[in-house]
């Protein structure tokens, strides 16, 4: 066939100069296609080798030491003689600041994409959005000045009436929520309207008084609390929420503005409310890209580095009791980061290589909830697309 | 072709000039302690001579590490460098020698508000390691002690650790660890009950140094070696210094080396 062209083109002045460039278009085609296969596969080696770098010097750890100090001992003496290299407390650092930074900037994470994508006008929308994500180019080393500097001695003068502010802030309104859904609920049941509403009323009343009890003695504990330290598990949480913050917002906001108009015409059409069709038709629309966002995050936060170590107290002890947040906590990140200077393979070689042991188990942490992620967005997929 | 050939040509002298830059200049590396002294002679030598002079300051055993792998010239270090550090050295073919640069005494902090009128160096061992956490069975108010040690790179903590608290019993896991003098003096100043230490050159009024055993940090105190937790700062070549670097080192003997050195709070020898 090829053949058949060749000799056309021969015949006449004018397909001789096509022929030439469909040739160059076509090598231009392949140079192009080859390079970005070539970009493309560098990352993914680039990502092996990391692995593979990281492995090959935490290997010699686990070969002199064997796994359980490591992930049984809280003993963490790297510069004894000998060292001692129970990382338990330290991985259970890092669990804690990861959880609480996420706890905080999971449900503001995905209202502010709710309040941006669907309720704010599109007018406020284009500079709010740009300002969250500014919160991204902040660097981290800013961020644990701050946390060490204003937010810790913050915690410690203050602390106890900001916890009880917080605490009257989000426990108030949803307090408020209960004792109105849970009176109509108590009074169901009762036929008469007049009766029922008389003693809804009065056990809306009741409710609210207890409500009110419960705020304040709460309130008042916390309000009476004395913050020790404020480089504490809490004060990272707060700073790595508003690290991942921007992550979340910004992807999140993405997959809902990505939900397209067809979807929400069609709820309004059906006569669901505002509220509806967020609820039950964007948000499980959107899910795959909500969970991917969450789950960005949520790495930012683990791996996050510098602000943990200036701001979580680096002390490598499981907290007591193990969910008091006001206490020191010491993460994989920061200990990799601290102790890196002083151990080198000349001098000390399991308190070298521990250090890789640590980065691995990173590494392996973040690859598998990648994967997790992966298998959960493919499956949500499955389901939205009806099969 | 030509033109080629002349921007490669400007480029390799631009490269040539860099090197012999960085091959007149000294680079220095180590313990953050002495980095103000080694920053303050630098300026000092570079005004004075023209020789470039480049300061970091990444702790002392990063230092030691340097200078053994040949990465500076002096490595700064606030302690005795360790037998395995010098026989690391040694298989490298360098031979670690010590300079004096000045004496340095190690202040234990509180925060000003904190009544504690002195303590023994018993009851800061006890404290570091777990047998105090209150205040109160030290002579002070009510409250849990929030101790605050350096990171183990530090030389000011492994001085600590040498002079106050021994090797038989660790210093306790809660103990907090910040990453500089600068740190350690800054969540002493803001936490009204913690204890901390830091070196003499870093002292003000953000922080109240406790004398320890009866004697108060001082000049004169260290000098004379009544106040226990002093220590060498020092410099450490590979070999016996020459040219520049030899001319560097004899600084802190000079008048005005020992000026420089005083002035950032430290005690020339």
């Amino acid at each position: 066939m090829s053949g058949d062209v060749n000799r056309d083109s021969n015949r006449s002045g004018a397909f001789v100069v096509s022929e030439g460039r469909r040739k160059m278009q076509k090598a231009a085609r392949t140079a192009g296609e080859s390079i970005l296969l070539l970009i493309a596969s560098f990352v993914a080696i680039v990502v092996l080798f990391i692995f593979y770098f990281v492995a090959v010097d935490a290997v010699p750890y686990f070969q002199q030491r064997g796994f359980a100090e490591f992930f049984t001992s809280s003993n963490w003496y790297p510069a004894g003689d000998p060292g001692e290299f129970g990382a338990l407390a330290i991985i259970y650092g890092t669990g804690m600041v990861t959880l609480g930074s996420a706890l905080l900037a999971v449900p503001m994470g995905i209202a502010a994409a709710v309040c941006l994508s669907d309720i704010l006008p599109f007018s406020v929308r284009q500079y709010a959005k740009p300002v969250i994500e500014m919160l991204a180019a902040i660097p981290s080393v800013a961020f644990g000045f701050f946390a060490l500097v204003i937010l810790a001695p913050l915690l410690q003068t203050s602390g106890g009436p900001m916890l009880m502010w917080v605490w009257w802030i989000l426990a108030g309104p949803f307090l408020l929520l209960a004792v109105i859904v849970g009176s109509d609920l108590l009074t169901a049941g009762i036929e008469e309207p007049v009766r029922r509403k008389r003693y809804a009323t009065m056990l809306q009343v009741l409710f609210t008084l207890l409500a009110f009890l419960v705020l304040y003695v709460v309130g008042s504990q916390l309000n009476g609390m004395q913050i020790l330290t404020g480089t504490n598990a809490l004060n990272v949480s707060i700073i790595l929420s508003f690290m991942a913050l921007p992550t979340i917002v910004s992807v999140a906001e993405d997959s809902l503005q990505s939900v397209g108009r067809e979807l929400r015409e069609g709820s309004y059409a059906l006569g669901a409310t505002r509220a509806e069709t967020l609820v039950k038709t964007v948000l499980p629309a959107a899910s795959s890209g909500i969970l991917a966002a969450v789950i960005l995050g949520i790495m930012r936060s683990l791996g996050e580095t510098m602000v943990v170590w200036m701001a979580s107290g680096n002390s490598s002890h499981i907290p007591d009791p193990w969910y008091n947040y006001l206490e020191a906590v010491r993460t994989l990140t920061a200990t990799i980061a601290g102790d890196m200077g002083e151990a080198d393979q000349v001098t000390g070689s399991a308190r070298y290589h521990v250090l890789f042991a640590m980065g691995l188990l990173l590494l392996v942490i973040s690859f598998i909830s990648n994967l997790i992620s992966e298998r959960i967005v493919v499956r949500q997929r499955k389901i939205l697309s009806g099969q | 072709m030509k033109r080629m050939l002349m921007l490669a040509l400007a480029a390799l002298m631009l490269m040539g000039t860099e090197v012999s830059a960085a091959g007149n200049g000294i680079v220095i590396d180590g313990s953050t302690t002495v980095g103000p002294i080694a920053k303050s002679f630098a300026a000092y030598f570079t005004k004075r001579y023209g020789v470039p002079v480049t300061v970091s300051e990444s702790g002392s055993g990063n230092g030691a590490k340097s200078l053994i792998n040949g990465a500076c010239d002096i490595a700064a270090m606030s302690r005795d460098m360790k037998t395995q550090e010098i026989a690391a050295a040694r298989k490298k073919g360098i031979q670690p020698v010590a300079h004096v640069a000045a004496l340095d005494g190690i202040a234990i902090v509180v925060h000003p508000s904190n009544p504690v009128r002195g303590l023994t160096k018993a009851q800061i061992a006890g404290i570091y390691q777990g047998r105090y956490t209150n205040w109160r069975e030290v002579g002070g108010p009510n409250s849990r002690i929030v101790v605050i040690q350096r990171e183990s790179n530090s030389g000011t903590q492994e001085s600590f650790k040498t002079l106050v608290t021994g090797k038989a019993v660790p210093i306790m896991p809660r103990a907090e660890s910040q990453a500089s003098n600068g740190a350690v003096k800054s969540r002493v100043s803001t936490t009204p009950s913690a204890i901390g230490f830091i070196g003499m050159g870093f002292l003000d009024s953000s922080v109240r140094a406790v004398p320890v055993d009866g004697v108060k940090p001082s000049v004169a105190s260290i000098r004379s070696g009544t106040y226990k937790l002093s220590r060498k700062l020092y410099f450490y070549t590979s070999g016996q210094p020459t040219g520049s670097i030899k001319q560097f080192l004899a600084l802190p003997s000079t008048a005005d080396g020992r000026r420089i050195i005083s002035e950032l709070g430290f005690i020339s020898q």
